[in-house]
């Protein structure tokens, strides 16, 4: 105990003297930092902030140092968190490496493979993309046709993957394609990794409802790959390929976190604020009936939290997220949506425009809230739909059976 | 902060659960009920349960309590709220214990706490007087006479009333309708000339009493905190009590949806089990997840209570509209799910619908609790 009230000491100071105070504001989406070989950087303090995270391993705490991370134990990665959400600090570097290829590749990699991969990832100088769904493979996954052939000492790979979240801005891709036809689906899929500066490889980004287009269509066309970039065994990509989707669903369960009483103060950066705000109340929310979905709105969002402290917590004691990570994706993701509803009624017609065009009738921030209403809608569909989370806590949490359709096909992701 | 149970806690658990599944399941209250039992509770189980030493946990160890804090409470709250064994934990330990700790004087706190502690002492809260929680409403009033006061008013809704030695009576000496201020504690025997005490029966089949005040003189010894001031010690019992209640409403929710889930797992229909219905997954998977979020409401509040004490009226609100929303739509659920079957007296799930929908109003239901976190969030 006193070992780690040490290291809050010591963090704590050390963070107070190092996260400069343009980092301690919260950010936009346009100010995350991605890292890669061409990153981008809003303002030079993130450059310098991810510097200094990345020099202690702290963009990624709780890897082990041999790779470059932090080496923290679970408990100190808690007080680390803790202590950088007590000044407000930002994420110095978000990326899918970090959050979904890095923990499967520590426990499934070969030596090799970290050393190569995991450094980079750290330090933010390699930015990865996930190469999983295709057109004709959603939530029926497994039934993914993207294949690798080997010849000689490489793979050949031909197909294509839809939806891969910035495939056009990312230097490598962790991919599944499948290595034999003649087995049941789930039997012959294989996890690998290339540079997506290889010969072959092709992007198309989608232009979504938001008018944005975080997502790619990719594609492969003879793609040579070296043997060695596939981890795991060969045909035995399906185990990894899932134990990757529960670090993904973890991660965006986090977006269900953004409300509770850590925004209370900022009045009108909140829910309430803004329905307060936007009727000219200044005590009280006039609408009744709003205030009242408002508030069923912020005790569910605190309820969650309190469900993530505790997840985290349990976790401490077991080895990574579990089935539990489908409930927290899927809440975190319908508590996301219901926010962004109710902003849109908070704001009335200011949180219909589109562009701002020679007027200004609509602020920035309203705009912008517009879109991420939009883009809110795809919470629940990426990192498999709510109703795919709804059966796998139907099936690996309460143990009910296998719907009959299910047991004949075996086909969900 | 603590969200997962300690070693300590985990062993009382276990120990709590053994008990009441082999002495207290569900068909205590069953029985209790179909004897129409005058009690209302079982004062041999209510013996046990004393030398187990639950009505002295969350007690201070200088009047003979166990000191063993909230957490203890937590957890024979959610297992009793498991099988229903109707007991006088709320209203005698929840609440009027609580009242006394934090308003009583030196002399009441040795008088009364190391009786509760013995069990010799049941004692009720005497709060409500609308079909609506709302504890500023307070018409009782409380009227200085000679050294001490004379109280009159009439009480509903009094949890375990009509089988309390003492009530703990809630009135005004100041101050108009709604106002805070103004509102004292007044202890009274429940044998005091002028009390009369009628039972209510409940849907739930659980202890509670109409309570009428006429002309009760009690002297001054028998105000509970400070005159016209007793609002601060009333709500802080109050918030304790609602969180309680929602320990209680998280075994209710747990032990239906336990329930459910093993129905759906034995039940076959067109030849195969209901449980591998999609239709049926869903909604379990939706129960699930609301019933993890309310462990984790329920948790965090008494992991407060043990520890420095901040923000409990909001994390008080936060628990008791959870558990109000999710207990409802769970008992209801749990009818659903089972069918016919589920409608029917001789299956047990109807007391845990009935059961339910009294505890969802004890204390404030969803929306009273929504309402007052809203105003506690400035909005």
């Amino acid at each position: 105990m006193q070992e780690l009230d040490q290291f809050r000491d010591n963090a704590r100071a050390w963070l107070e003297h190092n996260c400069p105070a343009s980092m301690r504001t919260p950010m936009t989406e346009d100010e995350v930092v991605w890292g890669g070989r061409n990153p981008t950087f809003k303002n030079p303090d993130s450059k310098l902030w991810l510097e200094r995270m990345a020099a202690l391993g702290w963009t990624c705490p709780t890897w082990p140092s041999e790779y470059g991370g932090g080496g923290l134990s679970k408990e100190e990665g808690l007080i680390l968190a803790e202590e950088m959400q007590r000044i407000g600090a930002r994420s110095p570097l978000n990326s899918f490496g970090i959050s979904m290829l890095g923990p499967v590749l520590l426990e499934y990699g070969t030596d090799e493979q970290k050393l190569e991969h995991i450094p980079p990832i750290v330090r933010g100088e390699i930015r990865w993309c996930q190469g999983y769904s295709e057109p004709g493979a959603g939530s029926d996954l497994a039934a993914l046709g993207a294949k690798a052939v080997l010849d000689g000492d490489d793979y050949i790979i031909n197909g294509s993957k839809v939806w891969t979240s910035y495939a056009d801005k990312a230097d490598w891709i962790f991919c599944l394609v499948r290595t034999d036809f003649d087995v049941p689906k789930h039997s012959g899929i294989s996890f690998i990794l290339f540079d997506m500066r290889s010969k072959g490889v092709t992007t198309r980004p989608i232009r979504l409802i938001s008018g944005a287009s975080p997502f790619c269509e990719t594609f492969f066309d003879d793609v040579r790959v070296p043997a060695r970039n596939l981890v795991g065994k060969l045909n035995d990509g399906w185990t990894i390929a899932k134990r990757l989707l529960q670090h993904e669903r973890t991660m965006i369960s986090g977006f269900g976190l953004t409300s509770g009483r850590a925004s209370r103060g900022a009045l009108a950066a909140t829910v309430e604020g803004a329905a307060m705000k936007y009727r000219g109340d200044t005590t009280k929310l006039s609408d009744a009936v709003l205030r009242d979905e408002i508030a069923r709105y912020k005790i569910d969002s605190e309820a969650f939290a309190f469900t993530s402290r505790r997840s985290m917590e349990e976790a401490k004691t077991g080895k990574g997220p579990s089935a539990t990570s489908s409930m927290l994706k899927n809440y975190g993701c319908e508590l996301n949506k219901r926010r962004y509803e109710l902003l849109l009624q908070a704001m009335g017609n200011q949180a219909l425009g589109w562009e701002s065009g020679d007027h200004t009738d609509f602020s920035k921030d309203e705009l912008r809230i517009t879109r991420e209403w939009l883009r809110s809608k795809g919470n629940s569909i990426e990192g498999g739909t709510a109703e795919i989370q709804l059966n796998v806590i139907a099936k690996r949490v309460l143990g009910l059976p296998e719907m009959p359709i299910a047991a004949q096909k075996k086909g969900e992701k | 902060m603590s969200m997962v149970l300690n070693e300590d806690q985990m062993m009382l658990k276990d120990a709590v659960r053994g008990y009441c599944l082999t002495n207290a399941p569900v068909s205590v209250l069953r029985y209790l009920r179909d004897q129409q039992s005058e009690d209302g509770f079982s004062r041999e189980l209510w013996r046990q349960m004393v030398d187990l030493g639950w009505a002295g946990m969350t007690i201070p160890e200088q009047y003979d309590g166990f000191g063993f804090g909230y957490g203890g409470l937590e957890i024979v709250l959610e297992e009793t709220g498991r099988t229903l064994v109707p007991t006088p934990l709320v209203s005698t330990v929840l609440l009027c214990a609580t009242a006394i700790n934090l308003g009583g004087s030196e002399e009441q706190k040795s008088a009364l706490l190391p009786a509760i502690v013995k069990g010799e002492l049941i004692m009720a809260l005497a709060l409500e007087e609308t079909p609506f929680h709302n504890p500023t409403r307070i018409a009782t009033t409380a009227r200085p006479q000679g050294a001490g006061y004379v109280l009159n008013g009439s009480k509903q809704l009094v949890i375990d009333g009509h089988i309390a030695d003492k009530l703990i009576v809630v009135a005004r000496t100041a101050g108009g309708q709604d106002d805070k201020e103004g509102i004292s504690l007044f202890m009274v025997d429940r044998t005091a000339t002028g009390v009369d005490v009628r039972r209510t029966l409940m849907v739930d089949s659980r202890n509670a009493a109409h309570v009428t005040l006429n002309n009760v003189q009690v002297d001054e010894e028998a105000l509970l905190g400070d005159l016209h001031n007793g609002f601060i010690v009333l709500e802080k019992t109050l918030d304790i009590g609602r969180i309680g209640l929602a320990a209680e409403m998280l075994g209710n929710a747990q032990e239906v949806f336990d329930r459910i889930i093993d129905y759906l797992k034995q039940r076959e229909q067109f030849g195969v089990l209901i449980g591998s219905f999609q239709g049926l997954q869903h909604r379990a998977a939706h129960m699930y997840s609301e019933l993890e979020l309310c462990r984790s409401a329920v948790r965090r509040a008494f992991d407060e209570l043990d520890g420095a004490q901040e923000d409990i009226p909001i994390l008080a609100s936060i628990a008791k509209a959870k558990l109000s929303e999710v207990l409802c739509n769970i008992s209801n659920e749990g009818v659903q799910m089972h069918g016919g079957i589920g409608m029917t007296d001789e299956f047990d799930i109807g007391f845990y619908l009935k059961r339910a929908r009294v505890a969802q109003v004890l204390l404030g239901d969803a929306t009273f609790h929504r309402d007052r976190y809203a105003t506690l969030s400035g909005f």
